[in-house]
Parts: structure tokens; sequence; C-alpha cells
């Protein structure tokens, strides 16, 4: 490889053949990165197509092409929706009370105060953890006889003990709140950079201008953090959906199937059940619903700006 | 009246960051607190401070029992590879999409940036299925390889960033001087390129040691498996040890919360920037 490689410096003298070998032959500063993709990324999505028309058991190698089946199947299966349903629930209760509680926290910490960079350290502790700690930390508090319930019976609210985790009615907003704890962070620390971006003229202009606190908020503010919104939003909305590890660590998606969510069941559909067949159909149908949401997003942000 | 507005507006303002930063700490000083006690007090005691004196026999159970040595050595193998690997195909990559007359660069970076969109709770079943189909199950290679495939376009993604936003006046000097495209990368573009690689690094790094659901699915056996996987020993269908749970627990927090610290201002840097794709 050598200089004339790049594009537009020296004049035609190296003659136009040579720069075309070349345009094929830098592709080998993207070969490793390109190959990895395709084995690892675009193969995978193939092999998910592909694997969802048959009754692949993931071990023996003949299989039968069963067609639809197993969409059909999927589709009807009530226990997939609730899991879906299950994921939708984190998505709603993180976008309303995770994202809420960090906006709030962002505008606290971005009002000169004292102990910003303090504040703004410690809450992307939690973040910082795996799932599957926060997991086990948090059913640890849950336990029957665990810190939660004992704090309740100290101060003399024994009437609100409860089997946090194995019971139907509290298991899905007690592993909820574990997931939300830890996303609050992330959120804040987007929607603090969101706030830190606007230029600090722009509300000198302003309030010159005779513009009131909230007229500021109005004008200012909220037009210029909506770019972060959305995508505080999309990330929001696609990490409570594919939750796994907090699901895992606390309850296993019991008791009963309560706290199932879309990835547990596809992780058990493949290697409890043996059946990779259905194990991709629903992979291609979650994936699917995760893309377009994505999509929906992102242009809602565009029509915006 | 309006200075008694404010100072209940600076009231509420630190009273609420105070309250959400007792609330991020409180979780983790319950689980040292927890592997500091005696087996015996775990359930009874609440109060934060062991009742006799601090237990730091829980950690060397933990690590023993758990056999840490192994999972810890395995999660520092995976995410060094993964990191150094992620670091030189990433840059690489950027450097041409960004600089370089190449065939089909559009192409490929669309590609990469599609693959943004697709999430891996939807994916790793058939990431499963490939790594087995290449006879690469339960192997640390068959592990690796799919984590940098999987780091690749963010980390693309932040250095071509990086790379469009250069001038062009000293990659010109060098090319005065005779420099060839793999020398300018080499000698020039990695240098400047430092603090996006840095970025890299800490991303890479906190989510490879984070690492659980491709393990589950990959690994069987125990010699292999990173740290994230070795916590399970602890617990049983029926009962739990938390002591020694909340002490190994600690044992892999510990180190990413001081580095943390320690470099928190490239963390967050790295954080933003690494969200903010598009």
């Amino acid at each position: 490889m050598d200089a004339s490689s790049l594009p537009s410096t020296k004049g035609k003298s190296y003659g136009n053949r040579k720069k075309i070998i070349m345009r094929y032959l830098n592709l080998a500063y993207v070969l490793p990165a390109l190959l990895l993709f395709i084995l690892f990324s675009l193969l995978p999505i193939i092999r998910t197509v592909q694997y969802s028309f048959t009754n692949f058991n993931g071990v023996n190698p003949n299989y039968d092409v069963v067609g639809f089946k197993n969409y059909a199947a999927a589709l009807t299966d009530t226990r997939w929706w609730e899991a879906v349903g299950n994921g939708v629930i984190f998505a709603l209760l993180s976008l309303v009370f995770m994202n809420t509680i960090a906006l709030l926290l962002s505008v606290a910490a971005n009002s000169n105060i004292r102990g910003g960079k303090f504040y703004r350290v410690v809450f992307y502790i939690p973040p910082i953890l795996s799932g599957i700690v926060v997991g086990y930390i948090w059913k640890w508090i849950y336990e029957p006889k665990g810190l939660l319930n004992g704090v309740l019976r100290d101060i003399g609210l024994d009437h609100f003990t409860h089997v946090w985790l194995g019971s139907i009615d509290t298991a899905l907003y007690a592993v909820a709140v574990s997931s939300m704890w830890q996303g609050v962070g992330g959120s804040f620390i987007l929607f603090l950079a969101g706030l830190q971006g606007i230029p600090k003229d722009l509300y000198e202009a302003a309030s010159i201008d005779g513009a009131s606190r909230s007229q500021q908020l109005r004008y200012i503010t909220i037009p210029s953090l909506r770019k972060v919104y959305t995508l505080v939003n999309i990330l929001t909305i696609l990490g409570a959906l594919g939750i796994f590890n907090h699901v895992y660590a606390m309850t296993m998606g019991g008791p009963g199937y309560a706290t199932e969510v879309p990835a547990l069941r596809i992780y058990r559909e493949a290697f409890t059940n043996s059946d990779f067949g259905m194990a991709n159909a629903f992979s291609l149908i979650f994936g699917i619903m995760l893309f377009i949401l994505s999509l929906i997003q992102l242009k809602l942000s565009q029509k915006k700006d | 009246m309006q200075s008694k507005g404010t100072f209940f507006f600076k009231g509420i303002t630190h009273l609420s960051l105070i309250v959400w930063t007792v609330i991020s700490i409180f979780p983790l000083v319950w689980m040292v607190s927890t592997s500091l006690k005696q087996r015996n007090e775990i359930f009874t005691n609440r109060s934060l401070i062991p009742n006799n004196a601090f237990n730091f026999e829980n950690y060397k159970d933990a690590w023993f029992q758990g056999n840490f040595n192994v999972y810890t050595f395995n999660s520092v193998l995976y995410s060094v590879i993964v990191v150094v690997c992620v670091v030189l195909f990433a840059s690489l990559a950027s450097y041409a999409i960004a600089r370089l007359d190449m065939a089909g660069k559009k192409v490929i970076f669309l590609g990469f940036m599609a693959t943004l969109m697709i999430p891996i709770p939807g994916a790793f079943i058939s990431i499963y299925l490939v790594v087995s189909n290449l006879g690469l199950a339960n192997t640390r290679i068959g592990y690796i390889l799919p984590l940098i495939a999987a780091a690749l376009p963010v980390s693309i993604f932040i250095l071509k960033t990086f790379f469009d936003e250069m001038s062009r006046e000293l990659e010109e000097a060098a090319i005065i001087d005779g420099a060839t495209s793999f020398q300018i990368y080499y000698r020039l573009m990695l240098p400047i390129a430092r603090p996006a690689l840095a970025t890299i690094v800490i991303l890479n790094t906190l989510s490879v040691w984070n690492e659980f659901m491709l393990a589950l699915v990959l690994f069987s056996e125990n010699r292999l498996m990173p740290i994230q996987m070795g916590l399970s020993v602890f617990v049983g269908q029926y009962t739990t040890q938390y002591e020694l749970l909340m002490a190994a627990s600690t044992i892999m927090v510990l180190p990413v919360v001081l580095v943390y610290i320690a470099m928190q201002k490239q963390f967050i840097q790295g954080i933003t920037s690494g969200a903010i794709k598009g």
C-alpha cells in the first residue's frame, strides 16, 4: 500500500489503473472486521430464518422442514405473549418511573449546585455492575426473612411484609424495581449530557429579552432535550424488552410464569425443550418487533427536528 | 419572596440528590456488610456492622469453593483478548472507511451500522448455532469471536466519527514525505485517536467483564466459564449461601468500581459517546 491509495492527493501521473487497484487492495483494512461481522452477525440472522422453518432439536442433524408451523404455534402461544407482555410492563414502568426520576435528578444536578460532579460519579455506579450481581443483591434484599421484610417488621409494619419474589402479584414489580434501580444512572447521564449541551448564552439572551423561567423551559430546554429524550427512550425500551440477567438471577421466570420474559422463553425453548425451530421463530418475531420499535422511535425523532 | 422560593428549590434539589445517592449506594453497602457476617447472623442481624468481628473467612471460602482463581483468570483473559482485537480491527476498518479510497465502503459501513439495531437477546440462539456448527462450542475461541463481532459496530462508529473530524493537513504532510497508507495509520492515526481508543477500551472491557448470556449458552465446562457464571455456585434450589454469594459478588464488583472511580471522567465520556450513535 502506498500514498496513491489516498484520494485526491497527487496528480494523474500515477495513472487511474493503480488507483483502481488500490481501491480494492484497501479492502484488506476492513477484512478482519468484515469476516467476523459476516460470520457472527450476518450468518446468525440467516440461520435464524432457516431454522425457524424446521423442527431442529439442536443436536440431531436430520430434521424436517415444517413450513410455517412454528410461526403458527408461536403466534397463538399465550405463554409467549404473556412473556412479551411482561417485557412491555418493564418497558412502560421504566419509561414512566425510571426516566422521570433520571430527568428530575439531571435537572437538579445541572443547577449549579455544589457537588454536582460527585453526584454524577455516584449515580453511574449501579449501571457499571452486571445484571447478574444486581439481581442477586436484590434477591437477597427481597428474601422472606431478608432486609426489606425485616425493616418493615422493625418499624411496626408487619402487615406489609410479603414474599416479594415468591408471589404472583409482586414478583414482576420486584424484579422491575431492581432493573430500574440499575438503569436510572444511564438515563441520568444522557439527560445531563443533553442539558449541558445547551449553550448558556441562549438563556442569557432570553432573560435579557424578558423571558420568564417557564418560558425558557418551554422554548429552550425542552426542544433542546428532545433528541436526547428519543435516544433515552429507545435505549430504555430495548433494554427493558431484552431483560434477561435480572430475571435469571432473581426468579428464573417464576413463580409459575409470572416473570417470564421473551429472552428467557427463547433460552428455555432451545435448551430446556430442545426445540430450536420454535426458539428461532420466537427470536425472529422478537427481533422484528424490536427493530420496528426502534425504527418508529427514530422516525419520530427525525420528524421533530 | 423570590429568595424564599429559590431557597426552597435549593433545598428540594439538594435533598433529592442526597436521597438518590443513598439509594444508589445502599444495596452495595448491604452486599459488603453481608459478606462480612457469620452465616448464623445474616438473617437476624440487620445492622450494617457484624455482631462480633468482621468475618473475612467468607472471602477465602468464596474464592476457593467457587474456584474463583479459574473464573477470574478466564475473565481477564477474555477481556484482554477481546479488547485488543476490537481496538485493532475497529481502528483498521474505520481508518479505511473514513480516510481511504476503498471499494464499497458505504455499503460496508451501512452493514455495520445496521447490526447496531439488532438486539443481542434476539440473536443469541443463532449465534450459539453458528458457533457449534463451526465446531467451536465449549471453546474459548468460540466465545471470544462472537464477542469481538458484537463489539465492532459501536467501536467502528465511534472511531469513524473521530477520524472524519480530523483535518487533512498532517496526513498530507506525511504523504509528501512518502509514507504509505499503513504507515499513516500506524504512526499518525493510532496515536492521535488515543482518546477515542480509551473510550472503546473502557466500554468493551466493562461489557466483556459483565457478559453472562452468551457464556450461559456456550459453555458447559466450568474451567472455561467467565466470572459471572461463577456466582451460581452459591445459589441452591432451596437455600442460597448469601454470605458467600455476597463475598463473591464483592470480589467481582470491587475492581470495577475502583477502576471506575479512578477513571470516571473517561468512563462517562465513553458511555455518552457510545450511546449517542446516530
